[in-house]
């Protein structure tokens, strides 16, 4: 169970508003770099979101480009977890398989601030400011494994290979 | 039941019944990186494993930042050069070329599955491979086992009629179609290519076509294997490459989208989304400061030939600049041959050396406040260029050269 406070985000947030390509040369420098996280979309972001909070979005979140460091970035923000009604297929791996969670459900109702508790094993989101429960689209397996290990490298650790 | 070419392809790779909507766990011909992503895959790599699956289905590419323009990517790009020499695999550096121009030159084939560490891997589905983009952490592990797991996609069949007209071109069927699809249409699906249209494009066409489906959330994008694909593969010294592939006649898609190309029209997108096609009609006269002809979408021969077509004997108008950056080196050497990068020079371009320039808003091009730039790349997201606060259009290399003559959007035909 993850216990965050809801930090809403737009559509359509693409790899390039979460951290952008003038910054390429932090990439090997991820500290530096995601002191830049999100700053296109929302310029008070680093200052405004605490440990642990949610990062609620809506549709198609995380499209284009494949770095990874999106995905890190925001974990190293602080960011406990992503909801989103829609994920970009990339992204969606690559926060996986750096132990942040990412789930699909309906997010039109949240609200900025919302206190939420995420249950990856019953496939839940109770939003204990609005009294609601969002079911979850469902996870692959293979995905939930990961998670639990932490991520995809602590997962082959454990089995050696892929354990699907 | 039928396979689609997807579950035909990881069949094949996974040993098993590949239906769609299965996870299984798929053989991999080539992983590849390149220097955005690379170190960091590099980086996790190491943490866990010493070797390389296969140094020969290995491949590194400095083509991002290239040459680098930064001390902090010079550390970078020594980082892949000693990892290279280390596992003994491939690197092509500075001055090669885009990495899924190279690979669709020299390393893909029909039929493989092929993994990049970057989102625009799906190119080579112009060859008939399921190729897909992945983060750094995916290829660090691929590149150990070399293999990966995959869920199995349903495929969405785009079914090609008819024939482009004057001045339209395949990269403006390819907005039409992200338009029409949206940009999450076909996230976690294939896009499997059909039709007699598809079967008349020659390879360059397919591989800006495969090269876009990532703009519309897909997982790869594909066309069968034909003769057009073997006298490609021939031409490049590898027909040993060639198996023919394609999809079972009853094979069972998610959605049948129809095109008749022949009612296209020039088409841009417009800032700051690839799936706001729109006939250039509508956007005609909109001033345009800088014109970037290239990349792994457009920066192919044929393309190159296309503006050249425009811009012989013409002149870049004086409040515009027209960066022309070929895709590869043998691409290059091609226009040399052919006199196009004397056009080009004639015509005020500046000509730029392989590699993605300034299309991911690292060097070669980046955008003023204000500024606005019709380039023939795949992506126009805020901020892409460089700038958060410039305005990117994307179309056709002939919309291209049309505007960079007129200093504004305009429409090709009237130069053809």
């Amino acid at each position: 169970m993850l216990e965050g406070k809801a930090y809403r985000m737009a559509d359509n947030i693409s790899t390039d508003h979460i951290i952008p390509g003038r910054f390429f040369h932090l990439r090997s420098n991820l500290p530096e770099l995601a002191k830049h996280v999100l700053e296109d979309a929302d310029p008070n972001f680093k200052q405004k979101v605490k440990a642990g909070d949610f990062l609620v979005a809506g549709k198609n979140f995380g499209l284009g480009s494949s770095r990874e460091h999106a995905a890190l970035v925001l974990k190293l923000s602080g960011i406990g977890g992503i909801l989103a009604h829609s994920v970009a297929r990339i992204f969606y791996r690559n926060a996986i398989n750096i132990g942040l969670p990412v789930v699909i459900c309906d997010t039109h109702n949240v609200s900025h601030g919302d206190e939420l508790h995420l249950d990856l094993r019953k496939g839940v989101v109770e939003d204990k400011t609005q009294g609601t429960t969002l079911s979850l689209s469902e996870v692959p397996q293979v995905m939930l494994d990961i998670l639990a290990c932490g991520g995809l490298l602590p997962y082959i650790k454990k089995y050696g290979r892929f354990n699907v | 039941m039928g396979k689609t070419l997807a579950e035909k392809i990881l069949s094949l790779k996974s040993g098993l019944d590949a239906v769609a909507g299965r996870i299984v766990v798929a053989q991999v011909d080539l992983v590849f990186l390149q220097d955005g992503t690379g170190p960091l895959s590099i980086r996790q790599f190491e943490k866990e494993f010493k070797k390389v699956f296969d140094p020969q289905r290995v491949a590194l590419f400095i083509d991002h930042a290239s040459p680098s323009p930064r001390k902090e990517l010079s550390g970078d790009h020594i980082f892949l050069r000693h990892f290279a020499r280390k596992q003994d695999c491939r690197l092509y550096d500075v001055g090669e070329g885009v990495c899924h121009q190279l690979v669709a030159e020299e390393l893909a084939g029909p039929g493989n599955v092929i993994l990049g560490a970057d989102s625009h891997t799906s190119t080579a589905g112009g060859l008939g491979a399921f190729a897909c983009g992945m983060g750094s952490t995916d290829i660090a592990v691929a590149l150990a086992l070399g293999e990966t797991w995959l869920r199995v996609p349903q495929s969405f069949k785009v079914e090609l009629e008819g024939r482009l007209g004057k001045g339209v071109y395949t990269k403006d069927l390819a907005l039409h179609l992200i338009g029409k699809i949206g940009a999450d249409g076909a996230t976690y699906k294939a896009l499997e290519f059909g039709g007699d249209m598809a079967s008349d494009m020659d390879i360059s066409s397919r591989l800006t076509l495969a090269n876009m489906c990532v703009e519309t959330g897909a997982k790869a994008g594909l066309f069968p294997s034909d003769e057009v694909t073997r006298e490609f593969l021939r031409s490049q010294g590898r027909e040993n490459c060639f198996i023919p592939v394609s999809p079972d006649a009853d094979a069972v898609y998610e959605h049948m989208i129809k095109v008749n190309v022949s009612k296209l029209e020039p088409t841009v997108s417009l800032p700051h989304a690839v799936d706001t096609a729109s006939p250039i009609e509508e956007v005609k006269g909109m001033r345009v400061d800088q014109v970037c002809i290239g990349t792994c979408t457009n920066g192919r021969l044929p393309d190159l030939e296309v503006a050249a077509t425009i811009l012989k004997g013409r002149k870049c108008h004086p409040h515009t600049r027209l960066l022309i950056t070929p895709a590869s080196r043998r691409i290059f050497q091609e226009a040399l041959g052919l006199g196009l990068l004397q056009i080009f020079m004639e015509a005020g371009a500046v000509i730029l050396p392989p590699g993605c320039a300034s299309c991911v808003g690292v060097h070669q091009g980046i955008l003023g406040d204000g500024e606005v730039c019709l380039s023939t790349a795949n992506r126009n997201f805020q901020g892409r260029m460089g700038n958060p606060s410039s305005f990117i259009y994307l179309g056709s290399p002939a919309s291209a050269a049309a505007a960079a003559v007129k200093g504004e959007i305009a429409d090709p035909r009237e130069f053809l």
